[in-house]
């Protein structure tokens, strides 16, 4: 059985806006705003597909028009597919307007044949969609009596309903072939000399003498479970406790496709159809109920029960693979502590503000580290830093000084310091290939002031801007 | 994944860790916590203790410590069973503290990374004031006799 739905883009768009004046969709393509697809009242005013956009204003002043999207288009298809499941399990997309069915061996299940092609039409029609259906032993045939003619017989369909490209299509003609049954009563071997074992491989399959299979598409998993509450729950414990039986479930999901949830989302429904959520964000993928359950702990005991909840909902919002590990007896620390331990932080202070340090290919100070989210990295320990560096460093501070040598005595921060010993200068130039506005001063002399007052100073000379400025502070 | 160092500070602050300069500690052993206001560091900084998973939990503060939070951190930190430190501006410190340190740099001719550590508050011993040096090598301090007053420590039991 082939669906096809001539008007799906306009369909999808009047659903939710009916209007009864002439309405089209349009696409730019190659510089030119052509009609994607117009509605019957379009139709009517003798607009067709392909038209320029403005020549279609000419024709008709009352046009209604929107852009169209072909991508929520191809979304309103799937949804249709899945829709379709409901008459038999094998569906698979024919083009970017059709369905296939398989529907053998499931028509009895509707009353028959006829019961299920007039329910069929009845509830489109109640969505608003104008369809097509073809009813055939082949998919080919199928295909053909959807888009050339529902009811009529294969033979006295246009060759075009072969699923022919345009030039084989028009050669057929001028060979004075135009029903399939005139194309099936030739002689085989004098066509496939002429038009290539492509336009027999159609009639074949058409006329059921070849198989073709319908491939139905792969549900995608869906990483939420539900339980819905006979008596609404107040209790922090019963919440808890409806969520470990839900976590258990949604877990044997994560583990029968090898993946680990990293963002986790509670739902709760209130008796008064209020919901509240709880967001669980992992610091590394997890499917282990038990350790998942506690986490869950702090943003529960948050949530305003209300006159009672009853339906609670737990969805994996985010999941990444995470195949099995071998446990061994040799690793001393468990990893996983510290992950929760993350975890709970980050539920507190939001995870990417926990971070840790991971070392950047840069001679500049301030950018040979990088601060990265510890949840979504992995430490490194590859550090190299030729010349010592300062433990702490900050925006740079001005002081009063001249000449290129680091000063015998100067203030910083309201403090009188001398210079005990200078050692520099390090030279530092700035990267060219970044336009970095602190590095707009030039190049710098960096030098190691210890004053007799105890503090170890990160001074910079500028020697091209001249200045002098504090910009760290060794331990 | 792990650490050994939990370092929570307010992120507002411009004035940064550098790990280029920890000198022989490997950064990839910190783990950082930026937080909004001190209520959080507080808290991050007792859920660390009481979890005990990290060895050590550095926070720098920049209000003065009531009594019930130093010692809702103290609890923590023996429930957990890490060691907590506490970075104080000067003159806010608890008095919940076990004990409180004084650490400056001290000038010295010959050796750049010499500093004085004074014990300015101890519930259990004395005081004490002890020169020392960090050895980037051996990744430890070294206690060494303060300049110019002879062998031995200022008033140190060690």
């Amino acid at each position: 059985m082939s669906l096809w739905f001539p008007r799906l883009a306009t369909d999808r768009v009047l659903r939710a806006r009916p209007t009864d004046r002439p309405f089209v969709l349009t696409l730019t393509e190659s510089n030119t705003n052509r009609v994607y697809c117009l509605n019957v009242a379009a139709e009517r005013q003798g607009l067709y597909r392909g038209i320029s956009f403005s020549d279609a204003r000419a024709f008709c002043p009352g046009l209604v028009s929107m852009p169209a999207r072909p991508d929520l288009e191809a979304q309103f298809l799937t949804v249709l597919r899945r829709w379709a499941l409901r008459w038999c399990p094998w569906v698979g997309r024919e083009g970017r307007d059709g369905l296939v069915l398989d529907v053998t061996g499931s028509a009895h299940l509707f009353g028959g044949e006829e019961a299920m092609l007039r329910e069929m039409r009845q509830r489109l029609a109640r969505t608003r969609l104008s369809v097509r259906i073809g009813l055939a032993e082949t998919r080919g045939a199928a295909w053909a009596r959807a888009h050339y003619g529902e009811g009529a017989a294969l033979a006295d369909l246009p060759v075009e309903a072969l699923r022919l490209d345009s030039d084989t299509a028009i050669g057929l003609k001028r060979m004075g072939l135009r029903r399939i049954g005139q194309l099936s009563a030739t002689p085989r071997a004098p066509l496939t000399r002429r038009f290539g074992p492509g336009l027999l491989m159609r009639l074949d399959q058409a006329l059921g003498y070849q198989p073709e299979q319908i491939s139905p598409e792969v549900e995608p998993p869906h990483y939420g479970v539900r339980m819905t509450l006979p008596e609404p729950i107040g209790l922090e414990s019963d919440v808890m406790a409806a969520a470990d039986r839900l976590l258990t479930r949604l877990c044997d999901k994560l583990r029968a496709q090898d993946t680990g949830a990293r963002v986790l989302c509670l739902t709760l429904r209130r008796v008064d159809s209020h919901a509240q959520q709880v967001e669980l964000r992992l610091a590394r993928p997890m499917r282990d109920p038990a350790r998942i359950l506690p986490l869950f702990q702090r943003g529960v005991s948050q949530v305003d029960a209300g006159f009672g909840i009853d339906q609670v909902r737990l969805e994996a919002v985010q999941v990444e693979p995470l195949l099995s590990e071998q446990l061994n007896s040799t690793g001393t620390r468990d990893p996983g502590r510290m992950n929760d331990l993350i975890t709970r932080i980050g539920t507190r202070i939001g995870l990417d503000n926990v971070r840790r340090f991971l070392p950047a290919d840069s001679h500049i100070p301030e950018r040979a580290f990088i601060i990265a989210s510890a949840a979504y990295s992995q430490p490194d320990s590859n550090w190299a830093s030729p010349h010592p560096r300062p433990v702490l460093i900050f925006p740079p501070e001005p002081i009063i000084a001249t000449g290129p040598r680091p000063p015998e005595h100067f203030r910083w921060r309201r403090m009188a310091l001398t210079t005990g010993r200078a050692t520099g200068p390090e030279r530092i130039a700035p990267e060219w290939w970044l336009d970095d506005p602190n590095w707009h001063s030039g190049l710098r002399d960096y030098w190691r002031v210890e004053t007799v007052q105890g503090r170890r100073l990160w001074l910079f000379h500028t020697p091209q801007n001249p200045g002098w400025f504090v910009q760290g502070e060794f331990a | 994944m792990r650490a050994d160092l939990l370092w929570v500070r307010e992120g507002w602050r411009s004035e940064q860790l550098n790990p280029l300069g920890f000198g022989g500690f490997d950064p990839a052993r910190l783990i950082m916590a930026e937080t909004r206001e001190q209520t959080e560091t507080l808290a991050v900084a007792e859920e660390a203790l009481r979890d005990g998973v990290v060895a050590m939990v550095a926070l720098e503060i920049t209000a003065p410590l009531s009594l019930t939070a130093g010692r809702r951190l103290q609890l923590a930190a023996q429930a957990g069973g890490a060691t907590g430190v506490c970075l104080i501006p000067e003159g806010m410190g608890s008095n919940a503290a076990e004990t409180r340190w004084h650490c400056a740099p001290v000038f010295d001719r010959d050796d750049s990374t010499l500093q004085c550590w004074r014990l300015i508050k101890n519930k259990s011993g004395t005081l004490g004031s002890w020169h020392v040096r960090w050895d980037a090598q051996a990744c430890r301090v070294a206690v060494v006799p303060p300049a110019g007053n002879g062998p031995g420590s200022a008033g140190a039991s060690d």
